[in-house]
């Protein structure tokens, strides 16, 4: 799960990690109250969107009067921000974060991610900061610190100081950044994060470490122990039908193409997508109905599918294994009745009872075609939507 | 001849009264798999059909020589389970659970590191050795036994489709094992590459892969240094837009790594038969292996 930069920092302030001073708006007249209450200009006016670039996409912007606030807030609210990282459909503005600005001397990159392979966390950072971190590490991989820690013993000090000391800071910014460490290594573990990102952390002309920026992502897996983090969740933020899928439990991702597509198993629904590319056509969504999948989830499947109307016709792909395959074929006959289908609709199912599920299939008087294998389930679905 | 399961293993099933456990542990039975032990707090005395359920693992260990768990156990009490289970000196520990939270396996693998257990997961389907035993959720006729190719997966139904077609195609098989979706796992490709290498009886292997992560690179460079046996490989995921998880936790293109055609490329690189169409992997497949 993602949150805004302006939740990032309230979860900062609350471990004493230093920020600049500023304030969320939902309109013009609030910024304008926001910048009378910061007292001095200039302030920065941040668009408050879930996805990075926004100063690329004129997100960000400079005002030194209340005049300037007005209209800056005016550009920004309601606006259409596309970024590298919006696509081109770009995300609708609709808060903005109002800050003091601040004497920048110097932009460094901190953060901290879990490492997959090792089991580590690692704290990554840069002199070079303010810029896209993968370029820094594909050009200059010599310009990032990583520091590994190990989560049963946590930050000890000396991680701290390799940073530190590998940043080239003066006695006085050690003295900073070393508690600052080890606050976000706590924020970090407390709220079970997938990242946390400061890009860029600043040094001030009055030698202050400032988080400038504040991104930071949760592990779905971990929500259920953290319930106020699901508080911060900002439904304009995601697609529509992905919030309708996951009410059913499903896992849903729309995408560009003309084939619905349903099937149990991520690995198996991935490589579904794949092959219908294959034969030709292109996937309109991922969608996991679960390894075991019931009647009632793939009713649910077509609900969320059908309302994607780029869908030309459907492709069901399911391994039965454990679950029965006459079960699932009375399932899919049920939930097509009730959900009155009218595109085409291709079932490729394997598993026990393979041969009753096809009779039933067969039987049903419904338009479903049958297909016997992968390959075959794929062309068929192909040659019908072209 | 298997790798890490065999007829001898003796399974005790942690989670057996709850609708998940109870179910597997059935289907594990008729296999013919010797679950000899269950283990649920609180319900220590009582039993799930003939086997019987002890209130910790150590005492389920200790009073029927199981040497190898399988775990049901919910998220948010997985860690716990597999952490006992090491901690009793369960060889071999398998995690069905999907949805534990990184942070939690981080600590596990840590803690993993100095026990002598080998744990297979978690969100994984488990192991099995066709004709000896299964430890998981697979079903168990979809499998052909006798061998002579191994099978290692990051998927479920994705590795029953591929042994789907291996058994189609009159290929059985030595062992199959789902090493799981999460990013955070305890097995990899590595360990269970060397496994089947060593392995008399694994004449070639079936690695399949998926997005995210570089386990799959790390794999094909091992496989350049040591292993001698044929290798098929599978990546699904070419579709998959970057930045989004699918499905599985670990399964997600980030900042440009971790992408399929990476993946197939190293594979490549590392003189496996790389699969590129999943339609016809069964007959790749008899032509690689004959």
């Amino acid at each position: 799960m993602k949150i805004h930069e302006y939740q990032a920092k309230e979860l900062f302030r609350q471990y004493d990690i230093p920020i600049p001073e500023g304030h969320v708006a939902f309109s013009t007249l609030e910024a304008i109250g926001a910048a009378d209450k910061l007292g001095d200009y200039p302030v920065v006016v941040k668009a408050q969107i879930h996805a990075g670039g926004r100063g690329k996409g004129g997100g960000v912007k400079l005002a030194d009067s209340t005049s300037a606030v007005t209209a800056v807030a005016d550009e920004i609210i309601g606006m259409t921000l596309i970024t590298p990282q919006t696509g081109a459909k770009g995300r609708l503005v609709k808060k903005v974060l109002v800050e003091q600005g601040l004497n920048i001397e110097k932009e460094l990159y901190l953060s901290l991610i879990p490492d997959r392979a090792t089991a580590k966390i690692v704290i990554m950072a840069s002199e070079a900061g303010g810029m896209d971190i993968e370029e820094v590490a594909a050009k200059t991989p010599d310009k990032i610190i990583r520091v590994a820690i190990n989560p049963l013993t946590g930050i000890q000090p000396y991680h701290c100081r390799e940073v530190a000391f590998g940043l080239k800071l003066s006695p006085p910014l050690i003295k900073q950044l070393v508690p600052m460490l080890g606050n976000l290594y706590r924020l970090f573990v407390d709220y079970d994060c997938s990242l946390v990102e400061i890009n860029p952390l600043v040094i001030t002309a009055e030698e202050k470490v400032v988080a400038l920026d504040a991104k930071m992502n949760f592990d779905d897996n971990a929500l259920f122990r953290h319930k106020d983090i699901l508080g911060y969740r900002d439904l304009d933020e995601e697609d529509l039908q992905e919030i309708e899928a996951a009410k059913y439990n499903l896992n849903y991702i729309n995408l560009d193409g003309n084939v619905g597509n349903m099937v149990n198993g991520a690995g198996l629904a991935m490589a579904t997508m794949d092959i219908i590319q294959l034969a030709g056509a292109e996937p309109a969504n991922f969608l996991d109905v679960g390894g075991g999948a019931s009647a009632e989830m793939v009713e649910n499947g077509f609900k969320i599918i059908l309302s994607d109307e780029n869908v030309k016709g459907i492709l069901i792909n399911i391994f039965g294994g454990i679950l029965r395959c006459d079960v699932l074929a009375e399932g899919v006959v049920e939930a097509a009745k009730k959900t009155a289908i009218k595109v085409p609709v291709v079932v490729r199912m394997e598993g026990t009872n393979v041969e009753k599920g096809r009779q039933i299939l067969e039987n049903s008087g419904l338009d479903l075609t049958t297909a016997v294998d992968l390959k075959d389930a794929a062309q068929k679905v192909a040659d019908l939507v072209h | 001849m298997s790798i890490f399961v065999d007829k001898t293993t003796r399974v005790l099933v942690q989670g057996i009264t709850g609708r998940e456990g109870q179910f597997h542990a059935r289907q594990c039975i008729d296999y013919g798999t010797r679950v000899v032990a269950g283990v649920t707090p609180g319900k220590g005395g009582q039993k799930m059909d003939e086997v019987p359920v002890f209130n910790t693992v150590r005492e389920a260990v200790d009073q029927t020589g199981a040497n190898c768990s399988l775990i049901f156990v919910p998220p948010p009490f997985a860690a716990d389970a597999i952490m006992e289970s090491a901690d009793a000196r369960v060889d071999l520990i398998v995690a069905i659970t999907e949805g534990i939270p990184v942070l939690d396996m981080m600590r596990v693998k840590n803690y993993l590191a100095t026990q002598s257990s080998r744990l297979i997961g978690p969100n994984c389907p488990g192991i099995i050795t066709p004709g000896e035993c299964k430890v998981g959720i697979m079903p168990g006729p979809t499998h052909k036994p006798g061998g002579p190719i191994g099978v290692v997966s990051r998927s479920g139904t994705l590795t029953y489709e591929v042994v789907h077609q291996l058994t189609c195609q009159g290929i059985g098989q030595t062992t199959c094992i789902g090493i799981g979706g999460d990013p955070v796992n305890g097995t990899n490709f590595i360990d269970c590459l060397e496994a089947f290498q060593q392995d008399p009886e694994t004449a070639g292997i079936v690695m399949v892969g998926e997005i995210g992560g570089s386990a799959e690179e790390d794999a094909s460079e091992f496989i350049t240094q040591h292993v001698t046996k044929p290798v098929v490989g599978f990546i699904a995921g070419l579709t998959a837009p970057p930045g989004r998880r699918m499905g599985h936790a670990g399964a997600i293109v980030s900042g440009g790594s971790g992408t399929a055609q990476g993946k197939i490329d190293a594979m490549k690189a590392a003189d496996i038969h790389v699969c590129e169409d999943l339609g016809r992997l069964g007959e790749l497949c008899a032509e690689v292996f004959e």
